[in-house]
């Protein structure tokens, strides 16, 4: 695989061309037998940042994996960029509801795992890192084990890991569901900025409407089970966003009917899951 | 939780105290030395018996360490060949596990009628008690990895070997110091107890032999200053193990952390 220069802080129009992700009547089906997805069709276009919003047990984050290539689809296709989904398909980044960091390496040795992997020397895979560090603020705790990290330095220590590789997709499975609502808020911001940087085509998994509403250009509401899509609404608002934004009556509207569409599936779902 | 000062202050305090007690019983009681000689005669036994009881701790202690190396070799690599294939692990498990449940003092015996020489059989005897440890906790390791790493690995399109170096090596880390502490005292013990099983033939002997010497002449002190010596090796193992661990894992694994952490 090649290494592609990563730069975290330039500008947009130098990146690699975002990707384009495809759902064609996809079913996905476990071993066990349990259905987690049914027919699920969807486009997301390369550059969107969108997220997926459904009671737990829908199969938000099967579709995550099945974009990953960790899962592959039962019945019908999942494309990305054209090509059916694999691991290393596209450059992809994936950030978990945990930090999931190595406890055996500093931060700054977590940030740069996915260039080692990628084959560049310890250096400037470490030079890179710095970069990427500062960019989500922890250039002062690089040295730091996760052990010593708090939680909201330890998720942006993972999303810095998932940009180091300036990835064509980024996908993030309910990333701040952890943390208190102050970080919270915070993260969304700096995730946005970083976004509105790179370009990326962004796939984000919650359970929060607002969250959803505040970070997104299309919410995708999904009911189970098996998940499908119940409803597929547009986020007519602009970006930069700030966090007043929170305040104001159309973002308020829009997190009412997608609340409403939320309400449908979670009764389309049943008493599915407790 | 007690403080760091307190952790190295409070055992030897311990420690010392029990002598004390230990000699004063004897002293107050007059107990005879053949029944129970006090801390200080095994001590002064230990000291004029030096130079011949230090050639065969030597000899124990090469014993020890040879078999932990081996254990050590042995566990690690068969753990890998098991993470790697389940067929050899379905297929080799059970000798491990056999072998590990005979006891070794019932195995001594035939291993010294067909091995020659009898260090080779003594390394082989304590081989066998420590192996185990290694094996089972170091492939618990390599299972024990995060899934969610394991699939940021697999995104990443890591190799074989990077996935062993970035992720399962680490993750197996820890759980192989654990097996390698008790592999430690066990190594000593399967030492000591397979050349009392040897018997004190022989012109090369380690300290079992030199107790067995010394119970068949009724020389109760210098029983007591060749178990000290055992002892206070498997001690020094213990500590050294410890402070393996400190170094390997005290930065980031929570075992070594102390109150109040996270």
């Amino acid at each position: 695989m090649p290494v592609r220069p990563p730069h975290p802080r330039r500008r947009r129009a130098s990146v690699s061309m975002p990707a384009t992700i495809e759902f064609a009547q996809v079913d996905k089906r476990f071993g066990n037998g349990v259905a987690a997805l049914q027919a699920l069709s969807v486009a997301i276009a390369a550059g969107q940042f969108v997220s997926l919003l459904g009671p737990s047990g829908c199969g938000k984050s099967t579709v995550l994996r099945l974009i990953a290539g960790l899962e592959q689809a039962t019945a019908g296709q999942v494309r990305v960029d054209g090509r059916p989904a694999h691991p290393g398909a596209a450059a992809m980044s994936y950030v978990f509801q945990e930090p999931t960091l190595m406890p055996w390496a500093s931060a700054l040795d977590n940030v740069a795992l996915p260039l080692r992997i990628q084959g560049m020397r310890r250096r400037p895979a470490r030079e890179n890192a710095l970069e990427a560090l500062a960019a989500v603020g922890l250039a002062d705790r690089a040295a730091a084990y996760p052990a010593e990290l708090s939680g909201g330095m330890k998720m942006r220590t993972s999303i810095a890991r998932a940009l180091i590789t300036r990835p064509e997709v980024l996908l993030l499975d309910e990333p701040f569901a952890a943390l208190d609502e102050i970080t919270r808020h915070r993260l969304n911001d700096e995730l946005l900025a970083l976004w509105g940087e790179l370009g990326s085509t962004a796939v984000f998994v919650t359970h929060s409407v607002f969250e959803a509403v505040y970070l997104s250009q299309r919410v995708l509401v999904m009911g189970g089970r098996p998940g499908r899509l119940i409803a597929d609404l547009p986020v007519a608002l602009g970006y930069p966003r700030a966090p007043t934004l929170r305040l104001q009556p159309q973002f308020t509207q829009h997190c009412a009917s997608v609340t409403e569409a939320l309400q449908l599936a979670e009764a389309d779902a049943g008493a599915a899951d407790p | 939780m007690a403080s760091p000062r307190a952790t190295r202050v409070i055992p030897s305090a311990a420690g010392i105290a029990a002598l004390l007690l230990w000699e004063a019983v004897v002293r107050l009681r007059g107990i005879p030395p053949y029944i129970l000689p006090s801390p200080s005669l095994i001590a002064h036994t230990l000291w004029d018996n030096l130079d011949s009881l230090l050639v065969s701790w030597w000899y124990t202690v090469k014993i020890t360490f040879g078999a932990l190396a081996l254990a050590l070799a042995g566990g690690v690599l068969l753990a890998c060949a098991f993470a790697l294939s389940r067929t050899l692990e379905l297929a080799l498990f059970p000798f491990a596990i056999a072998l590990q449940v005979t006891p070794i003092v019932a195995i001594a015996p035939l291993i010294l009628i067909y091995v020659d020489s009898t260090t080779a059989s003594l390394l082989i005897c304590a081989f066998i008690v420590a192996f185990f440890p290694v094996l089972s906790n170091t492939l618990i390791g390599l299972r024990s990895a995060d899934p969610n790493l394991r699939d940021l690995l697999t995104l990443y399109g890591a190799t074989r070997w990077q996935r062993l170096r970035w992720l399962l090596a680490p993750s197996a880390l820890p759980y192989l110091i654990a097996g390698l502490k008790i592999s430690g005292g066990l190594a000593l013990i399967g030492a000591v107890v397979a050349e009392f099983a040897a018997g004190a033939a022989g012109r090369e002997t380690g300290l079992a032999s030199r107790i067995l010497e010394a119970s068949f002449r009724t020389e109760i002190p210098k029983m007591y200053a060749a178990l000290t010596l055992v002892a206070l090796t498997g001690v020094a193992i213990y500590l050294a193990s410890n402070a393996l661990s400190r170094a390997l894992l005290g930065r980031w694994h929570p075992m070594h952390f102390n109150a109040g952490g996270d």
